[in-house]
């Protein structure tokens, strides 16, 4: 890839057991899973949302709903960066988010831009009780007061590095990259 | 250096565009479709656009959809017919444009009765142009819909067997199924009075079938066009009693056919001429689903003309 250097942050098993970590904390949080739901965020964050689902179900025997979430249409930067062409499914988690302990997960969390469409988004469809934020990896550069409540790892990333969680559904494999571009360093 | 919009700047027609293009602007409908299920059927992504409905024609489903697709996308509309206008004082259509910019607005919906009016419009201003319905040129977002719709119900386009039925001739609607379903490699049918058939249609690769029974005995879906009753006096058709029993899809024709039939029509409906009410109300029916079909497809077309970069969007993933 146009001589950009991967380097390894997290490998399968670093990322399965920060995943079951962040599903304990979760649940320690919401004192159980009662009104618990799960939202993860396109692309990515669904598919971590589902896993974390499957830790909270094995520890628990209870498996909370999970919902999928794309915020394209909430950003504020369409005139900048242009329209996605493909959208992904906004599909609210079964139950939907009135009174629910909402559990928002991404995969990175860079600027907190995302998290502010996402949070926008939510308050479109109804009233949780409570919105927590879950990122596998906080990679700091926040522009917005935004702050995640669970964290899978925190990284140092400088700005022109990018911090890529792959998974299996849609990468082939579970790990997380840093990646910086070649005459950066 | 400006990017090329994946769109371009206007939505004409559906000739210019390819299968990719029209594929991409069904799949983004798709997702749009969800919005307008929600308890508040709004999203942000065209908040401070100002987009003008200029309708120069009748229009009741086409120009409310428009405005439905503008205000679930949260831009600012404001529509304008000819009558009650300064189109009524003998100001031309740029004049009329051209105010308009002046008032900083970003994009216009035409309907006109010249064909070719969109994309004079679409040369001469700087503000994103859809077309609605142009003379008998083109009518994209009505074949968009179409497709859609079939899409839907049948789980593809390539390959499914599309009749269209009635006064092709004077119809933007088949000339834009035409170029829509060609383009996502559909067969496509024409069945109608020679009359209302276009000289050498054939050339484009299309089926002609004279007689009814054939077309319905071939066809998976059947595009049944409104006859143009403005139009009649030219003396197309002899009656529209006559058309009714040598072109109208009936129960009994339909009844008879080989498969699941999937039955559109554009709207509005002439019941007991080119479609009886047992039809059009019936199970082989689709026509509500493409009016609502019809605002999905126009909130995609809006969104898609309104920034439209995928290239650098897809940077924006990895954002965040």
């Amino acid at each position: 890839m146009d001589g950009a250097e991967r380097q390894l942050l997290m490998d399968e098993r670093d990322v399965t057991r920060a995943l079951a970590r962040m599903a304990r904390e979760i649940v320690e949080r919401n004192r159980g899973v009662g009104a618990l739901s799960l939202v993860g965020i396109q692309r990515r964050g669904v598919q971590l949302a589902a896993r974390i689902a499957d830790e909270i179900e094995r520890a628990e025997g209870q498996r909370p709903p999970v919902g999928t979430l794309d915020i394209t249409l909430y950003r504020d930067d369409l005139t900048t960066i242009g329209p996605r062409p493909v959208l992904g499914e906004t599909r609210l988690p079964d139950g939907g988010i009135d009174g629910r302990a909402i559990v928002i997960v991404d995969d990175v969390c860079y600027t907190g831009r995302t998290v502010r469409a996402a949070l926008d988004e939510l308050a479109d469809f109804g009233r949780p009780a409570r919105i927590l934020l879950c990122v596998l990896v906080d990679r700091g550069g926040r522009e917005l007061p935004i702050h995640p409540d669970i964290t899978g790892r925190a990284v140092d990333a400088a700005n022109l590095q990018r911090v890529e969680v792959l998974v299996p559904e849609i990468d082939g494999k579970l790990a997380v990259e840093l990646i910086t571009a070649a005459g950066t360093r | 250096m400006p990017a090329t919009p994946f769109l371009g700047k206007d939505l004409v027609g559906l000739a210019p565009l390819d299968g990719t293009q029209i594929r991409a602007i069904l799949d983004t409908a798709e997702q749009f479709k969800e919005i307008s299920e929600r308890a508040i059927k709004k999203v942000p992504v065209l908040r401070g656009k100002t987009i003008v409905n200029l309708f120069f024609e009748a229009s009741t489903r086409t120009r409310i959809s428009f405005e439905f697709a503008e205000k679930r996308l949260s831009a600012d509309t404001v529509n304008i017919t000819s009558s009650g206008s300064s189109v009524q004082k003998g100001e031309t259509l740029v004049d009329t444009a051209r105010n308009l910019e002046a008032m900083r607005i970003d994009m216009v919906v035409i309907r006109h009765p010249s064909s070719g009016a969109a994309s004079f419009l679409a040369d001469r201003i700087p503000s994103n142009v859809v077309n609605a319905g142009d003379g008998r040129h083109e009518h994209p977002t009505q074949a968009l819909l179409d497709l859609l719709t079939i899409r839907d119900h049948l789980g593809r386009i390539e390959g499914v067997k599309v009749c269209i039925i009635g006064d092709i001739l004077h119809s933007r609607v088949a000339r834009s199924n035409l170029w829509g379903l060609m383009r996502l490699g559909a067969e496509v049918a024409v069945c109608g009075p020679h009359t209302l058939l276009p000289a050498a249609i054939e050339e484009l690769g299309v089926t002609v079938f004279p007689h009814i029974e054939d077309a319905i005995a071939w066809a998976d879906a059947l595009n049944v066009l409104r006859l143009q009753l403005e139009r009649m006096h030219a003396g197309f058709v002899p009656s529209l009693r006559e058309y009714n029993r040598v072109f109208g899809v009936t129960r009994e024709r339909v009844e008879r056919a080989a498969r699941d039939l999937v039955i559109l029509h554009p709207g509005p409906m002439n019941r007991g001429v080119e479609i009886d009410s047992d039809v059009a109300d019936g199970p082989h029916s689709v026509i509500l689903d493409q009016v609502t079909n019809g605002v999905a497809v126009r909130m995609a077309v809006l969104y898609l003309l309104a920034g439209g970069v995928p290239e650098r969007a897809e940077a924006a993933k990895h954002e965040g």
